[in-house]
């Protein structure tokens, strides 16, 4: 059979691995580290998810703690590819001063750029994005940019020299899964950096889907830390994912509104 | 640190008030940023610092940097997100 050797290994070889501005990268998941219940947790279901690219966010030292909860004492950043994102910052100089503090931190010039307009939505701000977008850039960060799955503003992202396009399956932590699959199989095809669809899923199959649409990868967090048991979710989106993606190479059957048999229609008793 | 600064805050002799995180903090005058952070037991590799701000690249440099009154710092790290 031809493909026996395929499917002997654990998991298809993927002909076209993530490469995002020239590093490529190991898996097509991406994963958060927030709302784990402890770093233990956290460090299984990353494991789990079989993630290189982890988000961090930037905030503040406690300096009355007593003890550096800093994820550095959690992650070892020899292992995965630290990317630090700008939750939080609802203006573009707010997300531009932590994107320069992360990477003061010293570990790469790469940033998930958020620029949020709303509290209730957590939507992005467009017009703050791109602004922040091309600051960032000039200054040679590598700028990943999490926006809605409008096609115009994600065309203005790539133009302003992004290096991948981070469009929305659904609000995040909303766990709805993705909402308008054609306005992000629209931007996938439309844009010529990587597409990673950041934020909105819920479960593993919603995963699977969105990886079905030809996108590049998936980041995700609400989805793996807020289930019961996230380790084994975690396990259930490394396995969505690569399924999506193979599907997607697979190239699915076309949909028809009428039925076709699958065994023979001819050798029927009495014919 | 301005005269009218030096008025409102009561500051005992050979103190500095410095504003770190939001929070006004007293340190022994002529510490510099490597003595402050040793003595908040944080490991200089793990924080990025602004002082009045303007990041420190140069962690080298914490040694040699004397804090002053009214340097503002912010001393951020890494912590879980999304």
């Amino acid at each position: 059979m031809a493909h026996a050797d395929l499917i002997s290994t654990e998991t298809l070889t993927d002909p076209q691995p993530l490469v995002i501005a020239g590093h490529e990268f190991r898996s097509r998941l991406m994963v958060g580290t927030g709302k784990y219940a402890s770093n233990a947790q956290m460090i299984d279901a990353i494991d789990a998810s079989g993630a290189e690219v982890v988000t961090v966010a930037v905030r503040r030292v406690d300096l009355d703690r007593s003890k550096d909860e800093g994820i550095l004492h959690h992650l070892d950043p020899d292992h995965f590819f630290l990317l630090a994102n700008t939750a939080g910052c609802y203006t573009a100089s707010e997300a531009i001063r932590y994107a320069r503090l992360a990477r003061a931190a010293g570990f790469n010039e790469w940033v998930k750029l958020e620029v949020i307009g709303d509290q209730q939505t957590l939507l992005p701000d467009t017009a703050g994005l791109l602004e922040a977008t091309k600051t960032l850039v000039g200054e040679g960060f590598k700028v990943l940019a999490y926006t809605n799955d409008d096609l115009i503003t994600a065309l203005k992202l790539e133009e302003a020299g992004a290096v991948a396009v981070m469009p929305l399956a659904s609000p995040i932590g909303s766990g709805l899964g993705m909402l308008n699959p054609y306005a992000i199989r629209t931007i996938k095809q439309r844009l010529s950096v990587p597409v990673i669809v950041d934020a909105g899923v819920g479960t593993a199959s919603d995963a699977c889907v969105v990886m079905e649409q030809g996108v590049d990868g998936i980041l995700m967090n609400t989805g793996i830390a807020a289930a019961k048991d996230p380790v084994r979710m975690a396990a259930a989106m490394k396995l969505a994912v690569e399924s999506g993606r193979n599907a997607y190479l697979a190239g699915r059957m076309p949909r028809r509104e009428v039925a076709v048999p699958s065994s023979p229609t001819t050798g029927m008793l009495g014919q | 640190m301005s005269e009218s600064a030096a008025a409102v805050t009561e500051v005992a002799s050979g103190e500095v008030v410095l504003v770190v995180n939001g929070i006004d903090r007293r340190i022994p005058a002529g510490w510099t940023l490597a003595d402050y952070l040793a003595s908040l037991k944080l490991d200089a590799r793990t924080v990025v610092i602004e002082r009045n701000g303007d990041i420190l690249r140069d962690r080298s440099s914490f040694a040699s940097l004397e804090l002053l009154p009214d340097d503002v710092l912010e001393i951020v790290h890494f912590v879980g997100g999304g």
